[in-house]
């Protein structure tokens, strides 16, 4: 039930405001609002007990493991939370003078040092609100860089056909064209075709290191050779930064310029969808084109003071992409869960990410499943291949998925990479016990049976859930977006 | 090791099954060159108390007692019951909802969000949000250049009085596109757009027009007016409005003969701490004729197996994960924890408690301004009917004055010359319902000091 189907006109929450009318008011009476508006109409008992409902719905890392590949669906500390929701943190107004903003500014600035430690990037702007707006920022810079030395003639993005959709999304928003490279069937960049592919249009490449096959592109130093020799310039999309965090920093690898998803590898949560944040890292060729502002510090009279660098201080900077400071909030959660964790902790994310992953290939391919690169480590994360059980049972990675709802486990990554057919991408994280990867796989060994047996089961799952499968075709042909009484 | 749930035993029964001797062996693909050493500038570890007993300290030193600094973030009461929601494990650690079936809480809520901002707004569609405010305007400009089929223009006029982010951000965003923002200065009596300044423009191909309204001088716009000429000129309306002006002001769906065509604003002032600039959320409207060129997520309802009703993702072909180069944005992110903040807060408060809380702030602004005129030399830059924000000038510099009002623990208003160095004795002030008329008086008490002390 919608809230607006327990709405009742005459009811209202009467705790939440005074009631008052305009005084000597300039508001013009041919711009005030004649209608009413139609938000709903309840107690404060129902708004608390709707979308507590409503909460009961969903899935969450909190309820359910969530394996969901390439997004890293790990726990997310309570403590940072809190750390984040101070009074004096929440209250503070974006614009507030420096002066009463160094508790805030200074948490601002060792986040920075941290990112650099771990990237190996020597500079770090936390501006970007996402993955999506870091790696507009990192082509961005890319096209600043080329503009600056005048080389115009460098129209062109290179990106593995692995990659993430916002990669060439983003190419295109920054007036690039895209041109794919292909990847070999052991995962890698086929540094044949990549060799083919550069020239003096090539303005950079774009990847994700561990790819999104779930592997190490192990010559990545001789691709990084490759678009350098041609002029070009290498983006590391951080989305798999979880699997080598503390083991490689991708400034070590020869990258240039790179995005941090937070709401991934530092765990800060993803809240039905956003917010996120995606703070970018440069190295020498790109220092002077980050995105503003950035924290700095200075020492006056021998105490530390923390300030706001502007276009004033960084005269090539690409410019700030949001009203105020990114989203603030989340970059207090990273910071809070970087001081919990420490350097040691950080070494420990890559490895059990990566032990976890692992353990669950190892065990899911003697259960029968099908790897999709049975002769590569996998990383923090591996991809099973339905197609055999799609071809001979008509039950497909879709399938399996859904059933795995009936289970109490949140599907894994579904037809992605596109590379691979009836892609299973699968990411459990290193802050999962091995209790609950085993139940995992008995679940999925389960299903297998069930496809078997009773493959019709599987097809109409899930049957446990608040709803069925759902008609997409309807949803999209005949839009209903908004309520209306009459629905 | 905090987070890491592995014992000893469990660690060596994995490494068996795998068929290692250790972890390291694991990482046996990266070539050894690249193996990171230590994190030499990374701290070690502390506890969760230590912690939140170092956030706490530094939380302190950005406390002040009260703020009158609005310029894009507001200041108001938020419910108690709206965070206690929202930090649910359940919403705060879902992600984005692909799974549908397992995603009816937060996809309901955002079919929930999507009508109540079409009330608030009277437009006919709405998305999930994007990032910000600021970073929707932008949205907003390429899906006009997209939807304008009378314009073959790349080329979108924006007003001068305009939040100076959201132009820069806009500029950031855009001119690797080739988007041209042409400017139009605001007229500098009643600080809005004026009609009659628009002719010069008349007859030149642009594919929309931007209206801010309230303007970022907190003045009320012709946006009745405006809107017309820009529909005459065979261009698009861009709304960027603010929410809690929406319950007291006439909604952009119906400025004009038509309405606007898309509407996009910041939803911080819905249930969201001002909180250092984010996160928040950019709400985006538009009309039914042209949702296909709206980025981010949208949800729509439809039906199960069993003809139950159920919302999913809808409208996925425009997105970057199907269309990958040809998307209409690179953007995955709805802001699905503020929108969970903002439904609730619409619900709690609704229509009385949003027309309340807007008549309040706006009582409260035409209080403060009454007595600020009162203090000698202090005049009103702008002649223009204001909401909830107004432009007092001072007669010395206002730098000084919000320094001097800073050490009576008060934030007197915006700088702005910080945006423009010829209103460099002008302060921009918002009153919200949050601050009591006693709050008012301390405001008028420390500013009265302050001009005194500074007045050259």
């Amino acid at each position: 039930m919608l809230i607006y189907e327990i709405s009742s006109e005459g009811r209202s929450a009467t705790a939440q405001y005074e009631s008052c009318e305009l005084e000597n008011s300039e508001l013009p009476t041919t711009q005030l609002r004649e209608t009413t508006i139609g938000l709903p109409a309840v107690s404060e008992l129902q708004v608390v007990r709707h979308y507590t409902g409503l909460s009961k719905k969903n899935f969450s890392i909190d309820g359910e493991f969530y394996p969901l590949g390439s997004c890293t669906m790990k726990y997310n500390p309570r403590g940072a939370l809190a750390g984040a929701h101070m009074p004096g943190f929440l209250a503070r107004h974006p614009l507030a003078p420096e002066n009463v903003s160094q508790g805030y500014l200074s948490c601002l600035y060792d986040l920075q040092e941290y990112l650099k430690d771990v990237t190996g990037m020597r500079a770090v702007s936390l501006t970007p609100m996402a993955g999506a707006q870091g790696e507009f920022a990192g082509v961005a810079m890319i096209r600043a860089y080329h503009d600056k030395a005048g080389d115009s003639e460098r129209t062109e993005i290179l990106i593995p056909n692995a990659a993430h959709g916002t990669n060439p999304a983003t190419a295109v928003m920054c007036g690039y064209t895209v041109r794919e490279v292909p990847v070999t069937k052991e995962g890698d960049v086929d540094v044949d075709a990549l060799k083919a592919a550069v020239g003096p249009q090539t303005a950079g490449l774009m990847m994700t290191n561990p790819s999104t096959c779930g592997v190490f592109e192990r010559k990545i130093q001789e691709i990084a050779e490759i678009v350098h020799e041609a002029g070009g310039l290498l983006y590391y999309d951080g989305a798999n930064l979880n699997a080598i965090l503390g083991k490689v920093k991708p400034g070590d690898m020869g990258f240039d310029v790179m995005h941090m998803n937070l709401h991934k590898t530092f765990a800060t949560p993803h809240g039905g969808g956003g917010p996120g944040a995606g703070p970018v890292g440069v190295g020498k060729r790109l220092e002077p084109f980050v995105p503003t502002p950035i924290v700095g510090k200075r020492s006056t009279n021998g105490e530390d003071e923390y300030y706001w660098m502007s276009d004033k201080d960084i005269p090539d900077t690409i410019g700030n992409l949001s009203a105020f400071m990114g989203n603030a909030g989340i970059l207090l959660r990273a910071f809070a869960y970087a001081r919990l964790l420490g350097n040691q902790g950080m070494h420990r994310v890559g490895e059990y990410a990566t032990l976890n992953a692992n353990y669950m290939a190892t065990k899911m391919a003697s259960a029968g499943f099908k790897l999709a690169y049975p002769n590569r480590r996998a990383t923090h994360e591996f991809i099973v291949s339905m197609s055999q059980e799609a071809k001979e049972l008509n039950v497909n990675a879709m399938d399996f998925a859904k059933r795995l709802l009936d289970y109490g486990y949140h599907a894994p990554t579904t037809y992605f990479p596109l590379l691979v057919p009836e892609a299973l991408l699968i990411e459990p994280t290193e802050t999962e016990s091995k209790e609950e990867l085993d139940g995992f796989i008995e679940a999925m060994t389960q299903i297998l049976r069930e496809a078997k047996e009773t493959p019709e089961l599987v097809r109409s799952a899930p049957v446990t859930t608040p709803v069925k499968r759902l008609d997409d075709v309807k949803a999209a042909r005949e839009l209903n977006l908004a309520w209306r009484s009459a629905d | 090791m905090p987070f890491v749930p592995h014992t000893t035993q469990d660690e060596e029964l994995m490494l068996d099954a795998i068929g290692v001797e250790s972890i390291e062996d694991l990482f046996d693909e990266i070539p050894p060159a690249l193996r990171a050493g230590v994190l030499a500038n990374t701290p070690d570890g502390i506890s969760e108390q230590a912690l939140l007993r170092l956030m706490s300290d530094r939380s302190k030193q950005d406390e002040v007692d009260l703020c009158f600094i609005g310029a894009g973030a507001y200041q108001h009461h938020i419910p108690s019951a709206v965070w206690d929601l929202v930090t649910r494990g359940e919403f705060m650690t879902a992600y984005t909802p692909y799974q549908a079936e397992a995603s009816q809480g937060t996809l309901q809520l955002i079919y929930e969000f999507q009508t109540m901002i079409t009330r608030l707004t009277a437009m006919e569609v709405a998305n999930a949000s994007v990032y910000d405010g600021a970073s929707a305007l932008a949205e907003a400009i390429l899906m006009a250049v997209r939807a304008n089929r009378k314009s073959k223009s790349r080329n979108v006029l924006v007003p001068g009085n305009l939040h100076p982010s959201y132009l820069s951000t806009c500029r950031n965003i855009l001119h690797n596109q080739k988007i041209n923002l042409q400017v139009i200065p605001y007229d500098q009596q009643s600080g809005c757009i004026k009609q009659e300044d628009l002719r010069d423009l008349e007859g030149e191909d642009f594919a929309a027009l931007v209206i801010q309204y309230p303007n970022f001088f907190g003045g009320l716009e012709m946006a009745d007016e405006l809107t017309n000429w820009a529909h005459a000129q065979g261009q698009l309306v861009i709304g960027v409005v603010n929410p809690t002006a929406l319950a007291l002001l006439a909604p952009p769906g119906i400025w004009g003969d038509t309405g606007a065509d898309i509407v996009v604003g910041e939803g911080q002032p819905l249930g969201i701490p001002v909180a250092s600039g984010g996160p928040y959320l950019g709400f985006m409207c538009c009309k039914q004729a042209i949702v296909r060129q709206m980025p981010g997520r949208i949800i729509g309802k439809t039906v199960d197996l069993d003809g139950k009703v159920g919302f999913a993702l809808t409208l996925q072909a425009r997105e970057q994960h199907i269309r990958r180069a040809k998307a209409t944005s690179n953007i995955c992110t709805n802001q699905g924890l503020l929108v969970t903040a903002a439904t609730i807060y619409m619900s709690l408060v609704g229509d009385l408690g949003l027309r309340s809380i807007a008549t309040q702030s706006h009582n409260g602004t035409v209080n403060l301004i009454g007595k600020a005129l009162d203090i000698k030399g202090v005049k009103r830059r702008f002649a223009s009917p204001v909401f909830h924000e107004i432009v007092l000038e001072l007669p010395c510099l206002a730098s000084q004055v919000l320094k001097q009002m800073c050490a009576d623990g008060i934030l007197g208003g915006y700088d702005l010359g910080a945006m423009d160095a010829t209103l460099e004795n002008c302060i921009l002030v918002n009153v919200t319902e949050t601050k009591t008329p006693q709050d008012i008086d301390n405001f008028i008490t420390s500013l009265r000091a302050a001009v005194e002390v500074t007045a050259c």
